[in-house]
C-alpha cells in the first residue's frame, strides 16, 4: 500500500491528476459529472478506479482485508475488465460511506463470505466503464471512431494504424467524459486474470513489517490506553481508587468510561502497569452466578420442550412412531473466542467538528454510527480509516472497541489508542455461542432414514439487534433447517435461550456448530442402518447435483472404499453453506493408550462457483481446516461465576505447525456466480474428524472440544 | 534508565523504565511497529526478534537485559526484502492476515542460521512457538525449505 494514506474520499478526489470513476447504479451520467460532493449522496456506489497519470491503477478496496485475500481478489476483478497492466495495480482502503454498502448486510461491512459474491458484477462494470472512457478519450485524440479502437494491457490501441496511448496519458481527458451507463462486459472465456492463481498484492508489505494494522497506528500527540472491564458480563463499576495507578510514572490520567476504567499513559506498557495498580470494585449484576454447567442445564431444559418450527416436511411424529428403528442423540458445543492474532484496538481523535477513527474493522458503517452517536457529530464528520486487520473471523464486525476509543478521546480531548491485552481479548469477546441439539431419527426396515427431528437450544445473535420475529433466529438453525438430505419427514425447531453471555458472528456463524451436529448425527443414522457413511449421503443427495459432485470428488480423491494405510481411519462430512458446497475426508490415527489423535490428511472438495483466485481459495481452505481443528480439538471458553475462565494461549490453545495435516484442495470448475470461500470449509471439519474417530474407536463424540477420555 | 544496544546495525540509546519489555520500547518508544504484540507471555511468537542472533520473544525481555547486545527486528532483516526468508515468503506467498508473519520470519531466519538445511521435524520444532490463526503453516514449511535453497545458492555464489 502506498505511504500517502487517503484520509477521506473528498481529499482523495483532489489528489493528483487522473480519472476517478464512481460507478453509480441509480444515477445517470449528468449527476456523476457533478461536483465531488455528489459522491456523498445516498446512492449505491460499488467501486472506484483511479487511473494515475503515471500509468498506475489504484483500486479502492471497500472491503476489509483480514487475511482472506480480498484486496487482491477485488483488484483482479476490476483489472480484468479495465484490461490494465496487472503489474501496475495498487490499492487503497476505502473510507466509510453509504456508497460502499454491502447489499447483503444493508451496511458497509465484510464477512459471511459475501465480498466476492456481492462485488463481482459491480466491480466488473466499474472496470469496463473506466476502460470505455479511456477508449473514447483516445479515439477523440486520434479523430477516429471508438469502434476502431481496442485495449491491450494498459494501453488503448488503434487497430488499423497500430498507434498506442497509455492509460496514464489518457487519464485527464477521460476524466472529463461522461460515465457510460451501459458497457459491454467481457465474455468470461476471454478472462486473463480472473481464474488464474495470482500472488497477493499485499505480501511484499507483510514480509518487512511495513503493513499497517490498527495496533500500529501512531498519531501526533497520541496517548496510549488500556481499559479494565468488569470480569462479569453485564456488570459495571461500583467504585475505584486511582491513587496508586496515577502514581505510576508515565500514567497521565485514569478515566471512567462506559465499559470500565481507562488508564491513559505515554506508552502501552505503562498503561498496563498502571492498570495493575488500579483498585476497582464491581457491581457484578445479574450474571454473577452463571456458569457453563448452569447454561448447559438451561439448554437441556429448554430443549425438552417443543420450539418454534424452522422447518417441517411431512409428518415426522407419525413417521418416527412407525419407524422400524429409532435412534436419538444429544450434541453440544461450548462458547468459543475468535482469538484474532491482533488483539482488539482502536485509535480515535475527537475534535469539535470531526472525529477520526483508525481501526481494523469489518464493519465501517457501525463503527461510524457508534462514533457519531458518542460525539454527537453527523456521520459525515466521522472518518473511518480502515487499516489492515490482523484477523477478523467475525470479531471485528463489532464496534465495542471503537466506542471505547471514541469515548476516551472525547473525555481526554486528544488522540488516543486503546489496546486490548490478550486476556482482555479472550475475556471480553462476542463469543461463538454454546449450543445444544437434540436429534431423533427413524429408519425403515432397510435401514434408510424416513424421519428426522432436530431441536436446537441456544442464544440468538440477532436478538442483540432487536426483537426476533417469532423467536426464530435463522442463524441459530442455519444449515440444520436446510438439511440437504432427501428424508421424507423432517422437523427442525428452535428454542431461543439467552445465557447472559455476549455472543456474535464467528467464522461460519451457526453453521460452525450446526455442521458438527448435522453431519455427526447423519453418520449415526448411517451406522444404525448399516450403511456406508459416504454411500448413505450419496443416495440422500441424489437430487442435489452440485452437492453430490463435491461429495464424490472428496471420496474419490481420498480413496474412500479402499483400505486406508495401516493404523489410519477415515471420516467424511459435507456441508452446503454460504452458497457454496464442501465435502471433506479426514484421515487420522488414534493412540488410545496416550488418548491422543493425529490428523494426517484432509481432502477437501469444493464448489464456490466461478473462481477468482484459486491460490486464495486453497489458502482459505487450509485456513478453515486449522480454524476448525482448533475448535474441535483444543478450545473452549468456559464460564464460572459469570466470568470467562480462559486467559491467554496457554489455556485457550490453538493448532500449531507441528500438528498441521496435509491438506488437499480440489476446486470444481464452475460457470456459476462466485460465492465466497472464507467460511464454508469450516463446518465439515469437526464432524469429519469425529466421524473418523468413530471409525477408529467405535466411540461417537457428541460434545466438543474432544477430550482425552473420548479417545481412550 | 538509559540503555544502549545495537538495533539493526546502529547504536541506539533509550531512557525508559528498565523493566519495560523490548517489544514496547520498539513499538511505542521507537515507533518500529513491525514487531507485533500478540500475548505478552511468550506464548504466540508474534513479537520475535533476534538478540545476538537468537530468536527471542521481545514481549518478555526487559530492556535492561539487552544492554550492549545486538538486536535485529523485521525492519532490519534486510533493507530491500532480499533476505532469503523474505524472498521465499514472497515467492510462496505465505502471509494471509500477516500479523504473525514478522515473528514467523524472524524465527525462520534464526533457524536457518543454525540449521541451513532443516527437515520438516526440525522446522516444526523451531516454529511451534509461533501461532498463526490464519493457518499458513503448510506454506511456512514450504517457504523455509525454499529459503534454505536460496541461502545455499547465495553461499555457493559467494565462494
Amino acid at each position: 500500500m502506498s505511504d500517502e494514506g487517503v484520509s477521506d474520499r473528498r481529499e482523495f478526489l483532489k489528489t493528483g491528476a487522473g480519472l476517478l470513476i464512481g460507478f453509480y447504479l441509480s444515477l445517470g451520467p449528468e449527476e456523476l459529472g457533478a461536483a465531488p460532493d455528489v459522491l456523498r449522496a445516498p446512492v449505491t456506489l460499488n467501486a472506484w478506479i483511479h487511473v494515475g497519470t503515471d500509468d498506475w491503477m489504484t483500486i479502492l478496496i471497500d472491503k476489509s482485508e483480514m487475511g482472506q485475500g480480498i484486496l487482491t481478489g477485488l483488484s483482479m476483478i476490476a483489472a480484468e475488465e479495465l484490461d490494465c497492466d496487472w503489474k501496475k495495480v495498487r490499492t487503497e482502503f476505502a473510507p466509510a460511506d453509504k456508497a460502499y454498502i454491502n447489499p447483503w448486510f444493508g451496511v458497509q461491512g465484510t464477512g459471511a463470505s459475501s465480498a466476492t459474491r456481492t462485488s463481482f458484477e459491480p466491480l466488473r462494470k466499474a472496470g469496463a466503464s473506466a476502460r470505455r472512457m479511456l477508449i473514447e478519450a483516445a479515439a477523440q485524440q486520434w479523430g477516429v471512431d471508438v469502434s476502431e479502437c481496442s485495449t491491450d494491457n494498459g494501453q488503448v490501441v488503434h487497430v488499423a494504424s497500430k498507434r498506442r496511448l497509455s492509460y496514464g496519458s489518457l487519464a485527464e481527458a477521460a476524466g472529463k467524459l461522461p460515465i457510460p451507463t451501459n458497457v459491454q462486459l467481457k465474455d468470461p472465456k476471454q478472462f486473463r486474470i480472473i481464474g488464474k492463481p495470482t500472488k497477493r498484492l499485499d505480501t511484499p508489505d507483510k514480509v518487512n513489517g511495513r503493513a499497517e494494522y490498527g495496533i500500529d497506528v501512531r498519531q501526533p500527540g497520541m496517548l496510549y490506553a488500556v481499559i479494565v472491564r468488569c470480569p462479569v458480563f453485564g456488570g459495571k463499576v461500583a467504585s475505584f481508587d486511582a491513587g496508586k495507578a496515577k502514581a505510576v510514572p508515565g500514567v497521565k490520567q485514569v478515566v471512567e468510561v462506559s465499559n470500565g476504567v481507562a488508564v491513559v499513559a505515554d506508552n502501552t506498557w505503562t498503561a498496563m502497569e498502571g492498570r495493575r495498580e488500579l483498585a476497582v470494585k464491581w457491581e457484578e449484576g445479574p450474571n454473577a452466578n452463571v456458569n457453563s454447567e448452569s447454561i448447559s442445564k438451561l439448554f437441556a431444559q429448554r430443549a425438552a420442550q417443543p420450539g418454534v418450527v424452522a422447518r417441517k416436511d411431512g409428518d415426522p411424529a407419525a413417521a418416527l412412531d412407525g419407524a422400524a428403528t429409532r435412534i436419538e442423540a444429544v450434541y453440544e458445543v461450548p462458547f468459543l473466542a475468535h482469538a484474532t492474532m491482533e488483539p482488539q484496538n482502536c485509535t480515535a481523535h475527537v475534535r469539535a467538528d470531526r472525529c477520526d477513527v483508525w481501526v481494523p474493522t469489518q464493519g465501517q458503517t457501525s463503527a461510524q454510527a457508534v462514533a457519531a452517536k458518542i460525539t454527537g457529530l453527523d456521520p459525515g464528520a466521522v472518518f473511518i480509516h480502515t487499516t489492515f486487520l490482523g484477523g477478523g473471523f467475525g470479531r471485528r464486525f463489532e464496534a465495542d472497541y471503537v466506542a471505547e476509543a471514541v469515548e476516551l478521546s472525547k473525555a481526554i480531548g486528544g488522540p488516543v489508542k486503546v489496546t486490548w491485552s490478550r486476556e482482555d481479548d479472550m475475556q471480553h469477546d462476542y463469543y461463538r455461542t454454546a449450543s445444544y441439539a437434540r436429534f431423533a431419527a427413524g429408519l425403515d426396515a432397510n435401514g434408510w432414514p424416513v424421519a428426522w427431528t432436530n431441536r436446537i437450544a441456544c442464544p440468538s445473535i440477532l436478538a442483540r439487534f432487536g426483537p426476533v420475529k417469532n423467536n426464530l433466529d435463522t442463524r441459530s438453525v442455519e444449515i440444520c433447517d436446510s438439511i440437504p438430505y432427501a428424508i421424507p419427514n423432517i422437523l427442525v425447531d428452535y428454542q431461543l435461550t439467552d445465557a447472559g453471555i455476549p455472543i456474535g458472528f464467528w467464522r461460519s456463524v451457526g453453521a460452525s456448530q450446526n455442521g458438527f451436529f448435522l453431519e455427526g448425527f447423519i453418520d449415526e443414522v448411517a451406522v444404525a442402518g448399516k450403511k456406508d457413511p459416504y454411500e448413505l449421503r450419496r443416495r440422500l443427495l441424489a437430487k442435489s447435483p452440485r452437492h453430490l459432485a463435491v461429495l464424490d470428488t472428496a471420496a474419490q480423491k481420498a480413496g474412500w472404499g479402499t483400505p486406508p494405510p495401516a493404523g489410519r481411519f477415515r471420516g467424511i462430512a459435507t456441508v452446503s453453506s454460504y452458497f457454496g458446497y464442501v465435502a471433506e475426508v479426514m484421515e487420522i490415527s488414534v493412540n488410545r493408550r496416550e488418548r491422543s489423535a493425529q490428523v494426517h490428511r484432509v481432502v477437501c472438495a469444493l464448489d464456490c462457483g466461478r473462481v477468482v483466485n484459486p491460490a486464495s481459495i486453497e489458502a482459505q481452505v487450509q485456513s478453515s481446516v486449522v480454524y476448525g481443528l482448533t475448535a474441535a480439538l483444543k478450545s473452549a471458553i468456559t464460564i464460572d461465576r459469570g466470568r470467562v475462565q480462559q486467559n491467554n494461549f496457554n489455556d485457550y490453545p490453538t493448532l500449531r505447525i507441528n500438528e498441521m495435516p496435509a491438506v488437499e484442495v480440489y476446486i470444481t470448475a464452475s460457470e456459476a456466480p462466485p460465492t465466497g470461500a472464507g467460511v464454508f470449509a469450516v463446518p465439515p471439519v469437526a464432524p469429519a474428524l469425529c466421524n473418523a474417530i468413530f471409525a477408529a474407536t467405535g466411540k461417537r463424540i457428541r460434545r466438543l472440544p474432544i477430550r482425552p477420555e473420548d479417545l481412550a | 534508565m538509559a540503555v544502549q544496544f545495537t538495533l539493526n546495525g546502529k547504536t541506539q540509546t533509550v531512557d525508559v523504565n528498565p523493566n519495560m519489555p523490548l517489544l514496547w520500547v520498539l513499538r511505542d518508544t521507537l515507533g518500529m511497529t513491525g514487531t507485533k504484540f500478540g500475548c505478552g507471555m511468550a506464548l504466540c511468537g508474534a513479537c520475535t526478534v533476534h538478540i545476538d542472533g537468537a530468536a527471542t520473544r521481545s514481549c518478555v525481555t526487559p530492556i535492561s537485559s539487552v544492554s550492549g547486545k545486538k538486536i535485529t527486528t523485521i525492519e532490519g532483516l534486510s533493507a530491500d526484502r532480499s533476505h532469503p526468508v523474505q524472498r521465499a515468503w514472497i515467492e510462496i506467498d505465505v502471509p494471509q492476515c500477516g500479523y504473525c508473519q514478522s515473528g514467523q520470519i524472524m524465527s525462520a531466519a534464526a533457524l536457518l542460521e543454525k540449521k541451513p538445511q532443516p527437515n520438516d521435524a526440525q522446522i516444526d520444532d523451531a516454529m511451534r512457538g509461533n501461532i498463526c490463526r490464519c493457518g499458513t503453516y503448510l506454506r511456512i514449511r514450504q517457504a523455509i525449505h525454499r529459503a534454505a535453497q536460496l541461502q545455499a545458492s547465495l553461499a555457493g555464489g559467494a565462494k
